[in-house]
Order: structure tokens, then sequence, then C-alpha cells
């Protein structure tokens, strides 16, 4: 039963590792260097809970449908003033999604010690959500809940969008470079990044959600302990493909439970899977380097 | 001291760590790199700084803090000039490594708790009748030493760029790699020395922030420094004194905070810690079409 519990939590690390780490795959294959996962997945957070606490006495399960889709607007919309500062002004995105990180975090600080701290106003966290707003258990006696399933499922379709429809062809003939995107014909590059760069925000915004549906049951500061930077690992491992995101997100989401009870039973710094997770990162990109089979790491024309 | 002066005291401290990164990155970007690895250089730095400080003393900290930045910068050059890997790409998992690397260390080397531990800071050394001055000869020139350097540094780099067949060398590498290296110009050399000084001073702002500011060290105090200072060089259009100047508007904007408190303004203090990051956001969009960035950064061909 142990084993169960330990498989359940490392799959519970990895769901909102999975939903983020796709955020990062499909900015990355579109060219966007969406780097604000983690201020998007704030904000997704922030919204769902606020959905749940008001509108959960209202209107019983279907809340969380709601909620869910709220943190992907609220994510979208994060994305969204790094895509406009990008493509009315070309704002480097790599700089402006990291100050938005930055202005995310400082944003829920203030919401849970201001608007939406819980009533006996001591913790500086949302109250706990209702029942009906929390996602299901999928293995009784785990926390495994069902947020799993919509990472996986959501890998899956990103995947078949891929190589499947029109629209996938052309995100990634933008990802290859403007000019592979200018040949490939009747792409609008503006219009296209910016679409990929808000999509991007709203998968990273529904991990926030799902993860205080499933997880946390509350909005806190800490409530992500940078999923959105290992999120750049996750994809980069897994080569920008949605499917090899659910194992690499599964990787490092069982790294990363091993790295907690390092800790917490030998003391040795939980932080030490970050440093593995950057190593294997620069690894990747030494591979990629002498053998160059990686193609979308390839040097490529950028606009400041 | 009144609060004028606590504002021009506020700026030229918030000012001189961003400085030192922004003049270093300059650099790079002249030569045509984008080293967003410089936030790890920063973090490296400050733990070097600590370090070195608590053992031998404030100047051993900046030596130790400089070291600990060149380390970070041989890393990136090894891959974004030697493997030339996307520049973007290493430049952010070095960042994400050497903040997972110093938490570590930190930890290891100081307990899990994590506990405030105190480094020497370098006291404020007054330079003789500029400091008497009347109000910016405070602010300006009772400091630490180590900003100083920085005074001195910053019409160095000028000369050296635009000055010397070195800068022109450089200032060539980040236009054109082809037509420098056409022209006899060593441009991965010049790349690789530019990509050193950069990390030199990354490493000794970290320092700065711990040995003349804070007097200890906390995982990610960088706080995204290295990704402010890459803005800064945009803002100053990438010339050395563009980039300083920009630091200086950058940092009275966020020391306006000591006015508004000073005045007692009731703004939640969340507003304050937010600033800098909003300050850059509003900076970018506003020079927005009139900055020219050098025509071969971040590439390769061309």
């Amino acid at each position: 039963m142990a084993d169960i519990t330990l498989l359940a939590d490392a799959l519970v690390r990895s769901t909102p590792l999975i939903l983020a780490g796709l955020a990062v795959a499909l900015a990355f294959r579109g060219g966007v260097f969406n780097l604000g996962a983690e201020g998007q997945l704030m904000m997704g957070a922030a919204a769902s809970a606020a959905i749940s606490i008001k509108l959960a006495p209202l209107m019983g399960p279907s809340v969380i449908v709601v909620s869910l889709g709220g943190g992907a607007v609220a994510g979208a919309l994060w994305a969204g003033i790094a895509a406009e500062l990008k493509r009315r002004f070309h704002v480097l995105e790599i700089i402006s999604t990291i100050m938005l990180n930055f202005i995310a975090i400082h944003l829920v600080s203030f919401l849970v010690r201001g608007p939406m701290q819980e009533p006996t106003r001591i913790y500086p966290q949302t109250e706990s959500l209702a029942d009906s707003a929390r996602l299901p258990i999928i293995i009784p006696g785990t926390r495994l809940h069902a947020g799993l399933i919509l990472a996986v499922l959501l890998a899956v379709c990103l995947h078949w969008i891929f190589k499947h429809t029109a629209a996938g062809f052309r995100v990634r003939a933008l990802g290859a470079g403007p000019n592979a995107a200018r040949s490939a014909g009747q792409i609008d590059i503006a219009v296209l990044s910016w679409r990929v760069f808000v999509m991007s925000g709203a998968i990273a915004g529904l991990a926030g959600a799902i993860e205080v549906s499933g997880v946390t049951f509350a909005l806190y500061e800490n409530i992500s302990p940078g999923y959105g930077y290992t999120a750049i690992a996750v994809a980069l491992i897994a080569g920008l493909n949605p499917l090899g995101v659910i194992a690499s997100g599964v990787f490092f989401g069982v790294l990363e439970t091993a790295a907690l009870a390092l800790q917490r039973d030998f003391g040795i710094p939980s932080s030490i899977a970050s440093m593995v997770e950057a190593l294997l990162i620069l690894v990747t990109l030494a591979l990629a380097g002498l053998r160059g089979y990686l193609a979308f790491l390839a040097p490529r024309e950028r606009t400041a | 001291m009144s609060a004028v002066q606590a504002f021009l005291e506020g700026t030229i401290r918030t000012a001189t760590p961003l400085a030192f990164a922004a003049l270093g990155e300059t650099v790079v970007e002249r030569a045509g790199i984008i080293n967003i690895g410089l936030e790890g250089a920063i973090i490296a730095g400050a733990m070097g700084g600590f370090t070195a400080a608590g053992a031998a003393g404030t100047w051993a900290g900046f030596a130790g803090a400089g070291i600990a930045g060149l380390f970070v910068a041989v890393v990136f050059a090894f891959f974004a000039i030697r493997l030339r890997a996307d520049q973007i790409i290493t430049g952010t998992a070095i960042t994400l490594f050497f903040l997972g690397a110093t938490a570590t260390l930190y930890r290891q080397l100081y307990g899990v708790t994590g506990a405030a531990l105190t480094s020497p800071t370098m006291p404020v050394t007054p330079i003789p009748l500029l400091s008497s001055i009347p109000v910016i000869g405070q602010p300006l020139f009772a400091q630490p030493a180590i900003t100083y350097l920085l005074y001195v540094l910053i019409p160095c780099v000028w000369w050296c760029m635009y000055r010397t067949h070195f800068g022109l060398g450089l200032r060539a590498s980040g236009e054109s790699a082809k037509a420098a290296q056409a022209a006899g110009v060593p441009v991965s050399r010049i790349r690789f020395i530019a990509v050193l000084f950069g990390g030199l001073l990354g490493g000794i702002a970290g320092g700065v922030l711990v040995i003349a500011q804070a007097g200890s060290f906390a995982e990610g105090m960088s706080a995204g420094r290295g990704f402010i200072a890459i803005a800064v060089v945009v803002l100053g259009r990438w010339h050395p004194l563009g980039v300083v100047a920009a630091a200086l508007v950058f940092a009275a904007a966020s020391a306006l905070q000591y006015l508004f408190q000073a005045m007692g303004w009731n703004i939640p203090y969340q507003t304050f810690l937010a600033l800098p990051y909003v300050l850059t956001l509003l900076g970018l969009a506003g020079i927005a079409g009139k900055a020219t960035a050098p025509a071969a950064l971040g590439q390769w061909q061309s």
C-alpha cells in the first residue's frame, strides 16, 4: 500500500509538470520563448480559487468546469500581456514573461493577505474549497486526482493537432523560422505567434487551476515550487513532443518527489532536484550541439 | 537626511548592482551574444561573495564574487560559443542551475533552516570634499568603495569599446560576424572574452547585493535582477553611457517608494515589491521601435 501512495504522490507532482510542460512545448514549437509558465500558472490558480469560492454554493458540481475554464482564461490573459507587448512594441518575451512571473507572485501575495484572505484573517491563504469544487480522486486512499487524466488527454490532443491538422503544421513551420513559415504560405506570422503565446498561457493557467482544485484546495503564496521553470526542462527533454512531455513530466515528478523524501529522511537539500533538471537541459544541448539531431535547438533568426 | 537625499541615496544603491550587471551585459551583447545566464552569474556571485567575505573580508568577498561569476560565464561560453547551442536555452538552463546550486550549497554549508547568517559588510567611505557638495554629495560620494570602482569602470568600458582596436573588433562581431571574420577579426575569441567580462561584472553585482547591501545571503536573492539588467541594456540602447543612464532612471523610479513611504501613503507593500518589474515592462514598451539591437545578436550566421 505504501508503494501505491508513493507512486500516487509522484503522479500528483507530475500533473502540473506535464500541463506546464505542454504549455512550454507548444510555445517553443511555435518559436515563442514563453518563460512565464510560472506566472501564468499562479494566475490560473488565483482565478480558479476565486471562482470556486464564490460560485460553489450557487452552482453545485458544475462549478469545477467553470473554475478550470476560468483558470485557463486567466493564464491566457496573463500571457496575453506579454503577447501584446511583443506584437505592438516588439518587447522580448524572455524578459517580459519573467517580469510577469515576479508580478504574479506579488499579486497572489497581495490577494491572500487582502481581498481573498480566509475569514479569520490569520493565515495568508484563502478559505478551503467546498467538496463540490474539488476534482475527484481516481485511486481511493491516495491523493491522485482526475487532473492527471486531463493532462494526458490534453497531451494526446496536442500531439494529434501537431501531426494531423493544418493549424499544427503552421505552428511547426513558425517554429522552424520565419523563412520556413513564409515558404509554407498562408501564414500571418504575427497573428499565429500571438495565438500560440496565448494558448500556451491558457494551458499553464489550467495547470494552476487543476493544482488548486485537485491538490491544495486553497490559494497561498508558495502554491508553485517552481513548476513553471521545471516545465522548461520537461518540455526540452521531451524534444517538445507532447507525448514525450507525459513521460518526462512523470520522470521529473518522480525526481522531485524523491528529492523531497531525501530531504525529509537524510537532510539532503531538495533544491538538488532543480540542479539535476538544469543539468539535464545542458546535457541535451551538448548532445544536440555534438550530433545536430534536434533541429529545434539549432541557431535561428530572431527579432529584438 | 532629507527625503530627497534618501531618495537619491536609494537610487544609487539600487542602481549600483544593476549598472555593474548591465554594463557587463552591454559588452556581451555588442559582441553579438545574449547571455540570459546573467541571473545565474549574479546569484553565484552573491554566494561566492558571501563565502569569501566571511572567510577573508570584504575585498576578498568581491574577488570571490567575481570568480564565481567568471565560472558561470565559462560554462555559458562553452555551450553558447564552443558548441554553438541556442543562447536563450543555454542561458535559461544556466540560470536555473545556479539558482538550484546556490540554494543547495547554502543549505548544505549553513544548514537547512537557512538561519540568517551575516557576512562582513563594506563600510561607507566618504570622499573628502566631493561628499560635502550640497544635496548630491552625500548620495553620490558617501558610498561603499565598490561603488567608486563602478564610477571608474564606466568611462573605461566606453573608452575600450569606442577608442580601441579591440572595441572595434567587438562591435564588428556584434554587427556581422561573417564580415568581421572575413576582415580577420577573431570573432570567437572576442566573444569569449566579452562573455567572461560580463560574467565577472555579473558576479560582482551579486557581491554588491551581499557585501555592500544585505549583509547576508538568501536563496534566490538575485530576484530577477539579471533579467532587469538585460532590459536596462535595451533601454540604454546598447551604449555603455546610455545603459548607465537607464540604470539610474530605473533605480530612481524604483526609489520613488521611499518618497511615497515618507509621505505616508497607504499602498499595499506588494505594490512596491512588484514595482521594478512593472517599470521594466513599461520601459521596454516605451522605447518601442526606437532601439536597434546589434544586427548579429543571438545568431551565428550573417
